[in-house]
């Protein structure tokens, strides 16, 4: 094998090297909405890759994924409301909370398996979006307003729309790492053969429950983290976040980019709302648009985005 | 005379009205190869599924080196070293063949809550994975998915994984099954080789095969043992010639 002109290698670079500039290019060209719409896009990839890890590599399909980001979003505004805005307290107790309810939450849906885990997911989610609807001193149904983002030592100032970007930034670079690391560890073995096969991983002697429970626990935890982030780039969090819509929106993601890639939730993330954003600003109309052409990719790129890269390159090499 | 490895005592499973296991009596010495026969529908493979720990007799005992091992889940029988290969077989398709024995190797490796260091290249993995390819002949295809290999390579790999679990025994589920002559005789030739260093539990439908290799054999018919002795003993057995033998011969003649 030659190491020639690989486009899927050429579109990572081309990604890795590109995120970095987006605040330049948007000075340049004057255009501080492409940096607001890139900040959402690192976020949501964020939120992406930690779905991605149970997932495209445990096989464990959540349909309540939002909920994380709800969680770690409320921790930031509830605490804010309160007049805490301290980020090395707020930022703990988002991780902390979403850990908890991920682990409630997989205590009970690991138990179970297919349809019935995609239910039971998608039930709790529902149910944690009905109970902050509910809770007026958080504003309800309308949602709660943040007017202050989490304070960090001197000088990191996430008011800072550049600053904030670049955190968001080093935080998917950072978490995209972190999942990487554990999937390829002999824990993501044990999460991927558990995935392929699950009677045979019992089989040879391993308690799986508890393996995709952390598993699970670990993604919830990290998707916390997006929500914390989201909660302070729109400085506002309300139940709609945590809406089963906004689960399927991440498993979109997902799946769209290529599952079980490390970089393919990047990519989905990317392709998705740069698309929502395009087509909306062409037709009112651009669900219709968006539908068929998530179809056709999903039908005839198996693999996703990255599989698509894949097979281009392979051809090419 | 020792102990017995495995000992089972009054075994019954039943499934509705169809009975599997019937007051089921069963001792393997350690160091034997024991064959179990019997006609389809005999409870074979449901035996084999309660010694593993997959199913869950309804009465009676399992004793594993004098240890009562009836209720332990799989994984804690797996540890003690009882390892199961699969009639239908059940290996990870979308990983590489490497990565299948490397896996069964990590089952009996401690604890798996290790995130960090990557497991691909950790040699006290990879190495005894690569040793238990070469002994069943498919170290050069290490590297491969395991969906890419055909069916009799996907037997040996089975074996490889029952290998690298560094097993006391093994319970073999008619790991000739669908394989041609020549990879019959293979399997046949690496199951010797095994004789010599593990206690094996076979099931086997290829009776040329299990004539050949097994120290003793146990029929069984619709749950229940009818005959229990050298291979020279059961094909004396008239009992035996009756239920299954006979049937067999004069199938095939």
């Amino acid at each position: 094998m030659t190491p020639a002109f690989n486009v899927r290698v050429a579109a990572v670079v081309l990604l890795l090297a590109a995120l970095p500039l987006v605040p330049v290019y948007a000075r340049l060209a004057n255009d501080p909405f492409l940096l607001t719409l890139f900040t959402r896009i690192v976020i949501m990839a964020l939120a992406a890759v930690s779905l991605n890890l149970i997932l495209g590599y445990g096989g464990m399909m959540s349909f309540g994924h939002a909920a994380y980001l709800g969680i770690g979003g409320y921790a930031v505004g509830m605490l804010a409301h309160e007049g805490i805005y301290s980020g090395l307290v707020q930022w703990p107790v988002a991780l902390a909370a979403s850990a908890l309810f991920a682990l409630v939450i997989g205590a009970l849906s690991l138990r179970t398996r297919g349809v019935y885990f995609i239910m039971i997911t998608l039930a709790f989610a529902q149910m944690a979006y009905y109970v902050v609807a509910g809770i007026a001193r958080y504003g309800g149904d309308d949602g709660l307003t943040i007017y202050k983002r989490s304070q960090f030592f001197a000088p990191l100032d996430l008011s800072n729309k550049i600053q904030f970007y670049y955190l968001c930034l080093a935080l998917l670079y950072g978490g995209t790492y972190f999942v990487w690391r554990l999937v390829n560890s002999r824990f993501g073995m044990v999460v991927q053969g558990t995935r392929s096969n699950e009677v045979r991983m019992r089989a040879i002697g391993f308690p799986t429950y508890r393996y995709k429970l952390v598993c699970f626990v670990i993604a919830g935890t990290l998707c916390g983290l997006a929500g914390a982030l989201l909660a302070n780039h729109n400085d506002f969090i309300s139940p709609a976040t945590m809406y089963w819509t906004r689960s399927g929106d991440l498993i979109v993601m997902v799946v769209l980019g290529g599952m079980a890639s490390p970089l393919g939730p990047w990519f989905g993330a990317l392709v998705l709302l740069v698309l929502e954003e395009a087509l909306s600003s062409i037709t009112e109309y651009w669900q219709i648009i968006l539908g068929p052409l998530l179809l056709l990719i999903v039908l005839f790129a198996r693999g996703g985005i990255d599989g698509m890269l894949r097979t281009i390159g392979g051809r090419r090499a | 005379m020792s102990e017995p490895l495995l000992k089972v005592e009054n075994l019954s499973k039943r499934f509705g009205g169809i009975v599997a296991a019937d007051e089921l009596q069963l001792a393997i010495a350690r160091g034997e190869l024991h064959a179990v026969i019997g006609p389809n529908g005999a409870g074979k493979t449901t035996l084999l599924a309660q010694l593993s720990g997959q199913l869950r007799p309804d009465s009676g005992r399992i004793y594993f080196d004098g240890r009562d091992i009836t209720t332990l889940p799989m994984h804690r029988r797996s540890a003690l070293g009882v390892a199961r290969s699969f009639q239908i077989t059940s290996l990870f398709l979308d990983l590489s063949v490497l990565d299948n024995v490397a896996l069964a190797v990590q089952a009996r490796s401690g604890h798996s809550f290790r995130f960090w260091r990557n497991a691909r290249t950790d040699p006290d993995l990879r190495k005894p994975a690569c040793a238990a390819l070469e002994r069943v002949g498919l170290a050069t295809r290490r590297n491969d998915l395991a969906s890419a290999l055909s069916h009799g390579e996907h037997r040996q790999l089975e074996l490889a994984m029952a290998l690298a679990c560094n097993p006391r025994m093994l319970l073999l589920d008619e790991p000739m099954a669908g394989l041609g002559p020549e990879e019959s005789a293979r399997m046949v030739e690496m199951l010797r080789a095994l004789k010599a260093e593990l206690t094996i539990l076979l099931v086997e439908h290829d009776m040329e095969a299990v004539f050949a290799l097994a120290d003793r054999i146990t029929v069984m018919v619709y749950g229940r043992v009818i005959a229990s002795g050298r291979p020279a003993d059961i094909r004396a057995n008239k009992d035996v010639r009756d239920a299954y033998l006979g049937e067999q011969e004069a199938a095939h003649g």
